[in-house]
């Protein structure tokens, strides 16, 4: 059993308050990833689930037990830094055993415990180089088989692929997710990288200003943002935020967008209670539309936009096609050559996956 | 256009060597030829002035022969060991200290480093006072009431070479620990919270993986320390007057009053030659080491 509570946590540095009562809670075998910009309490909640850093309030509890005042050392943690933080004047081999000779581990188990670390990482042959002969994604393993030779209840990740180069980058995330496949441990990974959070995550914390703005499964998080920041932070291009006007017909809610130089849109079939329908109904609301909803073609169903492409963006795969709707520009993703800039173009939305937020709380409504 | 602008080149390509020309001139005639002139001297005969005649190593056998020279040697040894660990050691120690995030870390700093500012005949002058019985430590202490404390090194002929060598420590120790807390503020500070998770005591971490990655900051200390030691001369002047008796006198000091007060000028070259092959036979092997280590790249 390792399961992580965060429980009320807060942060202060003098007056300053860096994290304002973060509650998470994770299971056994969870992978948490923190995400967020620069400066949002990331890093700073991870230390201080190592340890390396005091918690000014709340509990913080590792597999049961309270650990707001154990020393790193107690908390059964393993950590991999950023920056690698290998030994540079030991050996690859030192570098793993160094732990557990400070445990006072046996030779032989030592020893066997790197050469089964050594094997699943796949570097048995750079076992006896220093840490100044290695390539970058050679030092980030090195600093995965010491956490692995730990075997302990909670791996803890700081932005470990944010000093590779970006086709290292993908092979690592991959690698790491196979780890945690095979190992099973609880992880808790902070990043700003919103792909690494969707793509390894099996729970997403989105964080700003030492606040938690959305904690759920990363397929939820993007689908339905808690509100607009999330919205805008996760999935890339980002989802579209436009302003529109919520109408009620027959009970169901209709968000309807100018469009400038055409006709204005109206799109029915919003996934939004009758209660919450009533309530806006007749006000501004913010409407959230992935770019992927859009299409050329669209199903019987779907509702449509006549639009003025501005600008297209071809990507390879698809294209992307910019346009002014509701005052701003939003950008759909449409099949490559599907439409030309500077022409009209009609475009169908699958208005079941649209989200409404709230025009001033810029809170989702549901 | 197609003259002035291989000119410009021309003139950009020799700019730098010009710059350079006059220092290394300078390096040449200064150090070199006198060092090769002083070789040529030890051989010769010379007494109050130079003379340029050959009479192979027997200015060497005259000074191995005196047994001041062989006070000088043993000082010297004494000198260098004491100084170059108590210097790097308390160096080293301070500079951990001093990282540690305390508050007034610059004004400490500053302090530390202050001693490194005056010049050796004014910390010569300046502990000569305080290390004289009538005047200094002895003094403060029996007019505190303890008054069987007796602290008269430097008036001991067996114990005045520590006086030069508490001297020189105090002078030298806070530029050790400048060194020292540079390369210790070039630690990645993952590193050690990386030791921290793993279980490692303060003090392991810094003897198995901080110190350890001082290498470069050690050679740069070692090298200006032993040079600091070998060329030691107006500290003992000032502080000593190589006395009591010749009890403080040093290669430096013996060369000095061989050539230019007993004119012997071969013997004091013997001498400087000789201080050269002992600098030479540590330096060069260190030296060579760790930067042979450093072009492999560690």
């Amino acid at each position: 059993m390792s399961t992580l509570e965060i429980d009320r946590a807060r942060k202060l540095y003098g007056d300053l308050e860096v994290l304002k009562e973060v509650s998470i809670s994770i299971g056994t075998g969870d992978f948490l990833v923190l995400l967020g910009p620069s400066g949002c309490g990331k890093s700073t909640l991870l230390n201080m689930i190592a340890g390396l850093e005091e918690i000014s309030g709340g509990e913080i509890r590792i597999a049961g037990k309270v650990v707001n005042d154990l020393s790193p050392k107690d908390r059964d943690i393993a950590m991999v830094f950023q920056s690698y933080a290998l030994y540079p004047t030991m050996t690859v081999r030192q570098n793993i055993e160094f732990g557990m000779k400070i445990r006072g581990v046996s030779r032989a188990e030592r020893d066997k415990a790197v050469k089964t670390a050594a094997d699943l990482l796949q570097m048995t042959h750079l076992l006896d180089r220093k840490p100044s002969q290695l390539s970058g994604g050679q030092r980030q393993r090195v600093a995965m088989g010491r956490a692995i030779v730990r075997q302990p209840k909670l791996f803890l990740f700081d932005e470990p692929l944010s000093n590779l180069d970006a086709k290292l980058r993908v092979d690592m995330r991959t690698e790491i997710k196979r780890l945690h496949a095979r190992l099973g441990t609880t992880i808790v990974y902070v990043t700003h990288d919103q792909i690494e959070a969707m793509t390894l995550a099996t729970r997403v914390a989105v964080m700003k200003d030492g606040v938690v703005q959305h904690l759920d499964d990363p397929q939820s998080v993007y689908d339905r943002p808690a509100n607009v920041y999330v919205a805008k932070f996760v999935g890339s291009p980002s989802m579209n935020i436009i302003p529109a006007k919520l109408e009620v017909k027959d009970g169901n809610a209709i968000a309807i967008i100018d469009i400038p130089g055409a006709a204005t849109a109206q799109l029915a079939g919003i996934p939004v209670s009758s209660q919450a329908a009533a309530k806006y109904a007749g006000r501004g609301i913010l409407v959230g539309i992935r770019p992927e909803l859009f299409s050329v073609t669209g199903a019987a169903s779907a509702q449509k936009l006549s639009v003025n492409i501005d600008v297209v963006e071809p990507t390879g795969p698809d294209t992307l096609a910019l346009f002014q709707a509701g005052g701003v520009e939003v950008t759909a993703r449409v099949p490559p050559r599907a439409v030309a800039a500077r022409t009209p173009a009609t475009l169908a939305v699958d208005t079941a996956k649209i989200v409404l937020f709230d025009a001033e709380t810029e809170q989702r409504i549901d | 256009m197609s003259r002035s602008t291989p000119l410009s080149n021309r003139i950009e390509n020799w700019l730098p060597r010009l710059v350079l020309a006059p220092s290394l001139l300078v390096v040449l005639v200064a150090v070199y030829l006198f060092i090769c002139w002083t070789g040529w001297i030890s051989l010769s005969s010379s007494m109050i002035v130079p003379k340029y005649d050959f009479v192979g190593l027997n200015q060497y056998v005259r000074l191995w022969s005196t047994p001041r020279w062989h006070t000088a040697v043993f000082n010297l040894f004494v000198f260098s060991t004491l100084f170059l660990a108590l210097t790097t050691g308390l160096g080293l120690l301070m500079a951990i200290l001093l990282d540690q995030k305390i508050r007034v870390e610059g004004t400490l700093r500053a302090i530390f480093l202050y001693p490194m500012a005056l010049s050796f005949i004014v910390t010569g002058t300046a502990w000569k006072w305080i290390l004289n019985p009538a005047l200094g430590v002895q003094k403060v202490v029996n007019d505190l009431g303890w008054t069987s404390f007796v602290f008269d090194w430097i008036a001991q002929p067996t114990f005045a070479i520590y006086c030069v060598v508490i001297a020189a420590v105090w002078q030298s120790t806070g530029f050790a620990m400048a060194i020292f807390l540079a390369g210790l503020r070039g630690i990645d500070n993952s590193v050690i919270k990386a030791a921290q998770i793993e279980g490692a005591s303060l003090p392991r971490i810094y003897r198995t993986i901080v110190v350890p990655m001082l290498r470069p900051a050690f050679l740069s200390v070692i090298v200006l320390l032993s040079y600091i030691a070998i060329k030691s001369f107006d500290l003992i002047l000032a502080l000593t007057n190589t006395g009591p008796g010749s009890a403080t006198e040093m290669p430096s000091t013996f060369m000095y009053s061989a050539t230019f007060r007993r004119d012997q000028m071969g013997v004091g070259a013997a001498s400087a030659m000789m201080m050269l092959m002992t600098v030479a036979a540590i330096i060069v092997p260190y030296l060579y080491s760790e930067l042979k280590e450093s072009r492999d790249g560690h």
